[in-house]
This record gives C-alpha cells, sequence and structure tokens, in this order.
C-alpha cells in the first residue's frame, strides 16, 4: 500500500494538472483603458460573462488611461504567453509600438471600441456609428410622419464619430423625402458649443420640428436654448451616447431618444471572435456592435 | 503716465502725434466690424433683429469678460494660457457648493475667491519666482484643468437652484443678465484703467518696466493684481457659464484662452504692452461673436467655417494696420 502512495499521488498531480495545462493554452489577455468608466466596467462584465460560458480564461489588466501602464502590461502578458489580446487602447498612436511586438511574439491581436493606428490587428469590434445615425433618421421620420424640418448639430469636425453618425443620419432621411435638414452645423462634441450655436440657428430658423446632435453633451445644451427660447412645444431633440444626464433628460420627457452603445455586447462579440481565432476559424475584419434606441 | 510711455515712443516723434493713431486705430476695429455686419445682414435676413443682437451679445459676454482681464495682463506684456482651466475649477467649485444646498450667495462668493486665488498664485510665481508669464500660466493651465477633474471625477455637477440659473438665462427689461454683468464689468475696468493710479502703473509696466519700478512704481505689486483682476474675471464668466448650462462641465473652457486673446489682439492691443484700450477688447470679442453668429445663421458647412473664421480675423487686422 505504501508503494502505491507515490503513484496516486503522481495520478492525482496529473488529474490537477493537465486541465490547468489546457486552460493556460486558451488564456486571453484583455487590457481595458480605464475601468473608471461604468462603460469599460461593463464591456469587461460581458467579457467575462462569454469567457466563462466558451471555458477561456481571461486576465483582466486596467491601464488607468495611462499608455505606458498598458504598455507595461501587454508586455507581462506575453512573458506569460498568453495565447491572444484584446486591447481596448488608451490611446489610438500610442499602442502601436505594442501591437507590433505582440506581432512578433506571434500573438494574435483584437482591439475594441478603439482601434490601433498600425500594426497587425485580426478584428476590430466597436460600436457602428453609420447604423446609430440611420437609426436617429428612422426615430425622427416616423415620429414626423415623414414631413418636416430638421436640424442636426455635428461634432468635432473630421473626427470619424462625426463622420457616421452623420453619414448614417443624412443616408437614412433620405427615406423620407418630406423632411429637410435645414442647418447642419458643429458645435464639438461640447455643451456649451451645443447651447451657443443652437441659440443661433434657433434666430435663423422660424420652424424647427426635430433636431438631432450627435452626442448627448450637444443635446443637453440645445435643450436649455430650446428652453429658453420657450420653443420646446416646437420641436424634440435626439442624442447619442446614452450618457447618464441623457438618460435622466429622457425620463423626465426634455429629451425624446438617445443612442446607447452596448459595451456588455462588445465584451462578448471580442471573446466569441477570440475563441473563434483560437479555433483556426475565420473572423471579419470588423464586427459592428449593435445600438439601442433609448426612449422614455 | 506720459512720461513713462514716452520712453517706448521713438525720439523723433512728437509725443502729442499719439492721439490720432490711437484714434484711428479704434475706428479700424468699427470699421471692420461694420463691414462684416452688414455683409451678413446682407445674405441672411436673421441676422439684424432685436433678437439676434441681443443673442449676440449674451454669447459675446463670457469670453468678452475674460477678455477684459486679458488686457490688464497684456497690457503689462504678460499673457494669462490659464483662464479657461481656472474657469472650470471655479465653475465646479460653485456648482458644487450649490449641489451642497448652499446658498447661491456663498457659491459665488467662493467662486470669486477661488478665481482670485488662482491669480494669485500665478501672479506670485510670475515676480517673486521669476517665471515667465507663459510657462506659469501654462502650468496653471494644466493644473487647474487637473483640479476640476479630481474635483468633478469627469463628470458635471447638475442640479443647480432657480435662483442661480437666472444669472445666465434671466434678463431684465429685455437684457439678458450676462450681458448686464458684461457692461458692469466694462465699465468698472475702464474706470480703474483710466482713473486710478494703478490703472497708470499698468501701462507703465508694459511701456517699460525697468523705468516704470525706477521711478517708483510697485512693480511686483501691480502686476499680481493683474493676473488677480483676470483670475476673478474668468470667475465671473464661470458664474455665467455654469447657470447657462444650468450644470459645471468638467471640460468647460478649453480653449477659451485664446479666443480671449484674439479678442484683445483684434482691439488693437499689442501683445507688446503699454498700448490698447478696453473698448477695443470689447469691439474685439464682438467681431469674433458675430462671425460666430453669422456663419451659424448662414448654416455655413463646418470645413469651410475655419477657413472664413481665419479669413476675416487676417482682413480685419490688416484694415487695422492700413488705417494706422
Amino acid at each position: 500500500m505504501r508503494r502505491m502512495i507515490p503513484v496516486i499521488l503522481v495520478g492525482v498531480l496529473a488529474l490537477v494538472v493537465t486541465p490547468l495545462q489546457a486552460a493556460g493554452m486558451r488564456t486571453i489577455g484583455l487590457s481595458i483603458s480605464t475601468l473608471n468608466n461604468p462603460f469599460f466596467v461593463d464591456l469587461r462584465d460581458g467579457a467575462k460573462a462569454a469567457a466563462g460560458r466558451l471555458k477561456v480564461d481571461v486576465v483582466v489588466l486596467d491601464a488607468q488611461n495611462d499608455s505606458a501602464k498598458e504598455a507595461n502590461g501587454i508586455d507581462d502578458l506575453i512573458q506569460k504567453k498568453v495565447s491572444l489580446v484584446i486591447i481596448n487602447p488608451t490611446d489610438s498612436d500610442a499602442i502601436v509600438p505594442t501591437v507590433k511586438k505582440l506581432n512578433a511574439a506571434k500573438i494574435p491581436v483584437i482591439t475594441v471600441d478603439r482601434g490601433a493606428s498600425g500594426g497587425d490587428v485580426v478584428a476590430h469590434i466597436a460600436s457602428d456609428n453609420v447604423a446609430g445615425g440611420a437609426m436617429a433618421a428612422a426615430y425622427v421620420g416616423k415620429r414626423l410622419g415623414g414631413k418636416g424640418n430638421v436640424v442636426m448639430l455635428e461634432g468635432i469636425a473630421g473626427t470619424s464619430a462625426a463622420r457616421d453618425r452623420g453619414k448614417g443620419f443624412r443616408d437614412g432621411l433620405t427615406k423620407f423625402p418630406g423632411i429637410k435638414i435645414v442647418a447642419s452645423q458643429t458645435a464639438d462634441f461640447d455643451r456649451a458649443k451645443g447651447l451657443q450655436v443652437m441659440e443661433n440657428i434657433l434666430q435663423a430658423q422660424k420652424k424647427i420640428d426635430a433636431v438631432f446632435t450627435q452626442n448627448d453633451e450637444m443635446a443637453l445644451g440645445a435643450i436649455q436654448a430650446i428652453g429658453a427660447a420657450k420653443r420646446d412645444k416646437e420641436m424634440f431633440v435626439v442624442g447619442f451616447d446614452a450618457i447618464s444626464d441623457a438618460l435622466t433628460a429622457v425620463k423626465a420627457g426634455k429629451m425624446a431618444a438617445t443612442i446607447a452603445q452596448q459595451p456588455k455586447e462588445m465584451g462578448r462579440l471580442a471573446v466569441e471572435a477570440a475563441v473563434k481565432i483560437l479555433n483556426k476559424q475565420a473572423v471579419p475584419k470588423f464586427t459592428p456592435v449593435p445600438l439601442k434606441l433609448i426612449t422614455k | 503716465m506720459a512720461s513713462n510711455r514716452a520712453a517706448t515712443v521713438p525720439p523723433a516723434r512728437p509725443p502729442g502725434a499719439r492721439r490720432i493713431p490711437t484714434f484711428l486705430r479704434r475706428f479700424g476695429m468699427v470699421a471692420a466690424l461694420a463691414l462684416l455686419m452688414a455683409a451678413i445682414s446682407f445674405l441672411s435676413s436673421a441676422f439684424l433683429t432685436v433678437s439676434n443682437l441681443l443673442n449676440i451679445a449674451l454669447q459675446v459676454s463670457i469670453n468678452a469678460i475674460i477678455a477684459a482681464g486679458m488686457t490688464f495682463v497684456i497690457l503689462t506684456a504678460g499673457i494669462d494660457l490659464s483662464v479657461g482651466s481656472v474657469l472650470a475649477f471655479s465653475g465646479a467649485i460653485i456648482a458644487g457648493v450649490l449641489a451642497a444646498g448652499r446658498p447661491v450667495l456663498l457659491a459665488i462668493v467662493t467662486g470669486l475667491v477661488i478665481g482670485a486665488l488662482l491669480g494669485l498664485v500665478d501672479g506670485i510665481v510670475i515676480t517673486k519666482g521669476k517665471v515667465q508669464p507663459f510657462i506659469a500660466t501654462l502650468a496653471m493651465l494644466t493644473l487647474a484643468r487637473g483640479m476640476t477633474l479630481v474635483y468633478t471625477d469627469g463628470r458635471p455637477i447638475t442640479g443647480l437652484p432657480d435662483a442661480f440659473v437666472w444669472l445666465g438665462a434671466g434678463s431684465v427689461a429685455g437684457v439678458p443678465v450676462p450681458v448686464i454683468v458684461m457692461l458692469l464689468v466694462f465699465v468698472v475696468s475702464y474706470v480703474i484703467l483710466s482713473q486710478t493710479p494703478f490703472g497708470r502703473y499698468v501701462y507703465a509696466i508694459g511701456g517699460n518696466e525697468e523705468a516704470a519700478r525706477l521711478s517708483g512704481v510697485n512693480v511686483l505689486l501691480d502686476k499680481t493684481l493683474v493676473y488677480v483682476i483676470s483670475g476673478t474675471l474668468s470667475a465671473i464668466s464661470a458664474i455665467i457659464i455654469t447657470a447657462r448650462l444650468n450644470s459645471a462641465q468638467p471640460t468647460a473652457g478649453v480653449g477659451y484662452e485664446l479666443d480671449a486673446i484674439a479678442a484683445v489682439v483684434l482691439g488693437g492691443t499689442t501683445l507688446a504692452g503699454g498700448e490698447g484700450s478696453l473698448w477695443g477688447t470689447l469691439l474685439g470679442a464682438f467681431i469674433i461673436g458675430v462671425l460666430n453668429n453669422g456663419l451659424n445663421l448662414l448654416n455655413v458647412s463646418s470645413f469651410y467655417q475655419q477657413v472664413v473664421k481665419g479669413i476675416v480675423i487676417l482682413l480685419a487686422v490688416l484694415l487695422d494696420r492700413r488705417l494706422r
């Protein structure tokens, strides 16, 4: 019996270690720009839930919005020999050397929410801003019964979010030939500028039926302007992003709707793509994450 | 004042001749503003209405008040890059005090004291620490923005009482409260600058700091005070913008220093110090405000807006040069 003990020990050890090793083969690193923002906490939770379901390990790193910290954390992941790294970059440019390092170590890279400006990224997963703009257009078109004057407040000129949300909205409105965009002006994604630009547009446009702003900050500024001009019965405002102030405004009936990104979905889709890549299945270069219209 | 300023004037020029260029310089900017307004009213019928002109005055108020403080600073040959961040921090503190349910007056006084204190730090670092104004206020720009983010945790502060919101949204006899505040600020600043010894010293320091010091001006004190004024006026703008937005924004005031400097320089105050006027600054602020308003009324595409703004500012300054 005594002689059996080492054999049993080895057997037990083997039983314990084998699955650990198997799990070690399938460990995914997830580097998040900051967990000090509910959006990214949701993203992490979505990723973890999906990982539990698909039986992979996820190591989550919080870069605390510091590009250097993010780079160091991912260096550690390379040392740990993880199978794949999902990056939510703090900065699209600063992350490039790190992506190249991962490429050199032959570890596949997926980016979520923000992309990387260089290096080899297998898949990018982010909200579909064009679809979000179209969603806002469909809501405005339906609520106006296909007829009316619409104002759009644009984001910072030249940013991809402004471009995509604007394109989606304009394209979506082509389905409603009776609706005219009477003014489309930039307010730089800023609440104070949203207020000011809306004040000016209210001076120029005597009849406005709806306002679409490419983010909620501008919507909240525009609502102040519309309220001060006592024209809040004349028009409704649709924002984008579903920030907490906007959700409060929607609940209070001051804002008609906002478009919400779905960070949990983002996390889930990222991990699902990761598992497909590890199983040598094909994944699309860009996976759009669906958005959600939020009304009262 | 005359003796101090004379030190900067080339000796060949008779001192009395300076009156006329000053008048013409002001006339040049009035002409530029009139031309701009004529052009926009020709293109948009919505422009030349009482409600739109009041709207422009309302929008100009925030930049004009900051620019009034900036005029004091630039007259001493200094610069204050920290105005936007000081505005953000005072605004956050004001909203914080209000959100805690404290009286409006306490919130306002606290905000003004914060603005004055940050200006005082700028001034002491510049005078006692002998740091260039550009660097000292650049550091404050970062520091005050950082403190704002820490204090607000990066989120807007909302839930302000109606009595406070009135300061931004209310009006007296049809004139918006911020416009009245702006006019008060300019009248008081004008009196300080033209009727008090301190005002004369401000010009003297900018004209020739060494000469001012030798003729007995307390340069350290007066230079420090100029930054305190700038900080306090930034805090007054903070009250207005916080009330107008019914919330304090962590990113409030980003880039405001450039708008203020543009208004001062468009108004004919030289960055070299010693020469310029408050009324010019008010005019400069209105040129910028009319331009922004006009571009919105005419629905000019956002890409072209910046091109047009750049061209109009260049033309205004060139016209000004021509008339000198």
